[in-house]
């Protein structure tokens, strides 16, 4: 299989000594993010992310990679031991996570979830390696206006899916468009919406929108109720873990379960928190010992945990295959990729090679590393989170304001990051969601260009996008997906009437 | 303690009030998305639609849903609060020492302000003794600048202290 000695040609790559250092450096960096309030996935790697400029861009993005596992693990451990969720998808995990430690259960509990996310990110890994050929090679037939209509199933899940109203959805989605219109046009040349001003002509930075709307943003909500971190001792050590590892193959159903759902979940826009919760619901409702759910049952951990890495690392497969994040860090790896001038889709296995294969290798490795790295470091990591707020605030903000002006060496980009950070908090406030605005802002200009050339080929008709059988039915795939709810409601409707 | 709670704590903006404001800004952005979009042409050119097209019904959507986003800000209760004073009070807390110091750094430098701005906080929030408060806000640009400027090689804002210590 071709897939085969791709991946062996991607493991030498990861292998290297450099790459083998980037790669704790990444994890160890992801999981001291993924703990402190503020700095969580998207906005860590955004922030580590013009560091990276002087490195190759096959190391850089195993170092962001891993930078995102260890997020990925380093939630769950503020979840268990301190009943706050690192990350959206680790609130599921704070339901029988936190429970289970304050019956003295941490270690139990850290063990079980970064197991089951290891098991889960896994999982997706292989289920890419499998997949992710296959998708790009048929993706190569895409045209302009299959392209499009991919860019269109995706906003459509967005705002069809997600749990605020569809129209503020709209809003905060098409806002991101108009931002990333700001500047430069792509296809005429000419600036647009700059109204004179020199600073916009280089527009508006997916990097500053990230760091503003996810990492100000975040600190300001966490701060309405003072932050006051009173959490359990970690209780880590190898009799636990090994004892916990003899426990878990009892869940393999639940597990796979997960996994399964992870990876389905992963590959649409909607992501991996609707993945956690829902893994949950379910499991709850499967188990035996679904009573206990809540009050701290270890299969409460596995399920929200496999479900949720699950999906992250799924959410890595439209990014490379087709040009299209599931997620917001997966957008902003992506956004790293164009600085690159790496062009994910089909083209990257075709041209990339060494770099996609290095990638998807050093996600086994980064896996293995990172599992190692949480469970023997669970309590240093733990007492990052016991500093008081009066010094790690102003150290976090510290941080955001260099990220934010090492992306173009601007002060104003960080008076901006501020701007966007006060904007998130109050946009999040009155539940206008940011990752379809930060998926916009990245998306935006490749979304109108393929949007403008498909017209172009049309002579201006619309008809182009039901004009073959793979653009009609993706399309039509996003309009179920945009009327969705509409479209649940009836059914149950439906069901009551038949019932009855 | 729930009878403190209910007492005290009611008072703050109200969440119709902030929505109605929040639907009105986006619906001025999208009129200034829509005049930008205009002055760049929105009709057809030689290469397909012109600068303006895109932006332009952009700026409609976001204009729909503003209008609709109004119309169910005004329905909410006058009851709901978006925050109570006293989490105001602790978000402004942030956000104006925050503030202060993004507008400084293109004066003072990077390294300045941040010394600046994590005294202050350990002082008015955390009140530190004057040691542990210098060698923390010492401490964290001393090392910020070996990091980024010696083993990144990435150079950030400096002002006039740096300037006069050689740098």
């Amino acid at each position: 299989m071709e897939e085969l000695t791709n991946l062996f040609h991607g493991f030498a790559v990861a292998l290297q000594p450099f790459n083998i250092g980037v790669m704790f450096l990444g994890i160890v960096l992801g999981v001291i993010i993924g703990v402190l309030p503020g700095l969580g996935g998207a906005n860590g790697v955004a922030i580590l992310l013009p560091l990276t400029f002087s490195m190759s861009p096959t190391s850089a993005i195993i170092m962001l990679s891993c930078i995102y596992w260890g997020a990925l693990f380093g939630g769950a451990i503020t979840s268990i031991l301190f009943n706050i969720p690192g990350e959206p998808w680790s609130v599921a995990t704070t339901f029988d996570g936190h429970p289970m430690a304050q019956q003295g259960k941490a270690g139990e509990a850290l063990t079980a979830a970064f197991t089951s996310s290891f098991v889960g990110a896994l999982f997706a890994v292989i289920m890419i390696t499998l997949v992710a050929p296959l998708v790009a090679a048929f993706a190569l037939r895409f045209g302009p206006a299959e392209q499009f209509s991919v860019y269109f199933l995706a906003f459509c899940s967005f705002v069809g899916m997600s749990k605020e109203p569809p129209f503020k959805t709209v809003a905060s989605m098409f806002i991101g468009f108009a931002l990333a219109a700001v500047g430069l046009d792509n296809v005429t040349g000419q600036l647009r919406l700059t109204f004179g001003s020199e600073t916009l002509i280089t527009g508006f930075d997916f990097l500053i929108a990230v760091i503003g709307l996810f990492g100000i943003g975040e600190i300001l909500l966490s701060i309405e109720e003072g932050l006051k971190f009173r959490g359990g001792a970690s209780g880590m050590s190898p009799k636990v873990v090994l004892q916990t590892w003899m426990e878990l193959p009892r869940y393999w159903a639940t597990s796979l379960r997960s996994c399964i759902i992870g990876c389905w979940m992963g590959i649409s826009p909607a992501g991996a928190t609707p993945a956690s919760f829902m893994s949950y619901g379910i499991a709850k409702r499967a188990s035996s010992r679904g009573k206990n759910f809540g009050k701290g049952e270890i299969e409460g951990v596995v399920a929200p945990e496999t479900a949720a890495h699950a999906a992250g690392t799924s959410a890595l497969l439209p990014m490379l295959s087709l040009g299209v994040p599931g997620s917001p860090t997966a957008a902003v790896l992506l956004g790293g990729l164009l600085i690159w001038g790496l062009q994910p889709g089909p083209l990257l296995f075709v041209e990339q090679k060494e770099f996609v294969w290095g990638l998807i290798a050093s996600m086994y490795l980064g896996n293995i590393a990172g599992l190692l790295v949480v469970l023997t470091c669970v309590p240093l990591f733990a007492a990052i989170l016991r500093i008081p707020f009066s010094i790690i605030a102003p150290v976090i903000l510290v941080v955001c304001a260099i990220g934010a002006y090492t992306v173009h060496n601007s002060t104003f980009d960080v008076v901006l990051m501020m701007v966007f950070g006060i904007v998130g908090y109050v946009m999040k406030k009155c539940d206008y969601p940011l990752a379809p605005m930060v998926l916009a802002i990245v998306l935006g200009d490749k979304a109108e260009e393929n949007f403008r050339q498909s017209l172009l080929a049309s002579q201006g008709s619309l008809t182009i996008f039901w004009s073959n059988g793979l653009v009609t039915t993706i399309m039509v795939l996003g309009l179920i997906a945009l009327f969705w709810p509409m479209i649940a409601n009836t059914f149950t409707k439906l069901r009551g009437a038949v019932a009855s | 303690m729930s009878d403190k709670a209910e007492g005290e704590n009611r008072a703050g903006p109200s969440r119709r009030g902030v929505e109605t404001g929040v639907a009105i800004a986006t619906a001025i952005f999208a009129v200034i998305v829509i005049v930008g979009s205009l002055q760049a042409g929105i009709d057809w050119g030689v290469e397909g639609p012109r600068a303006g097209f895109f932006p332009f019904y952009v700026g409609i959507a976001i204009l729909i849903a503003s209008v609709v986003n109004l119309f169910y800000a005004r329905a909410e209760s006058a009851e709901d609060r978006f925050a109570d004073w006293g989490q105001l009070r602790q978000v402004l807390s942030v956000v104006v020492p925050a503030a202060i110091y993004v507008a400084i750094i293109p004066w003072l430098g990077i390294y300045v302000s941040s010394f600046l701005l994590i005294a202050f906080f350990m002082r008015r929030l955390g009140n530190y003794g004057w040691h542990l408060i210098a060698a923390v806000a010492i401490g964290v640009p001393v090392l910020t600048f070996v990091v980024f400027e010696r083993w990144f090689l990435v150079p950030l804002p400096k002002g006039p202290v740096e300037a006069w210590l050689g740098f």
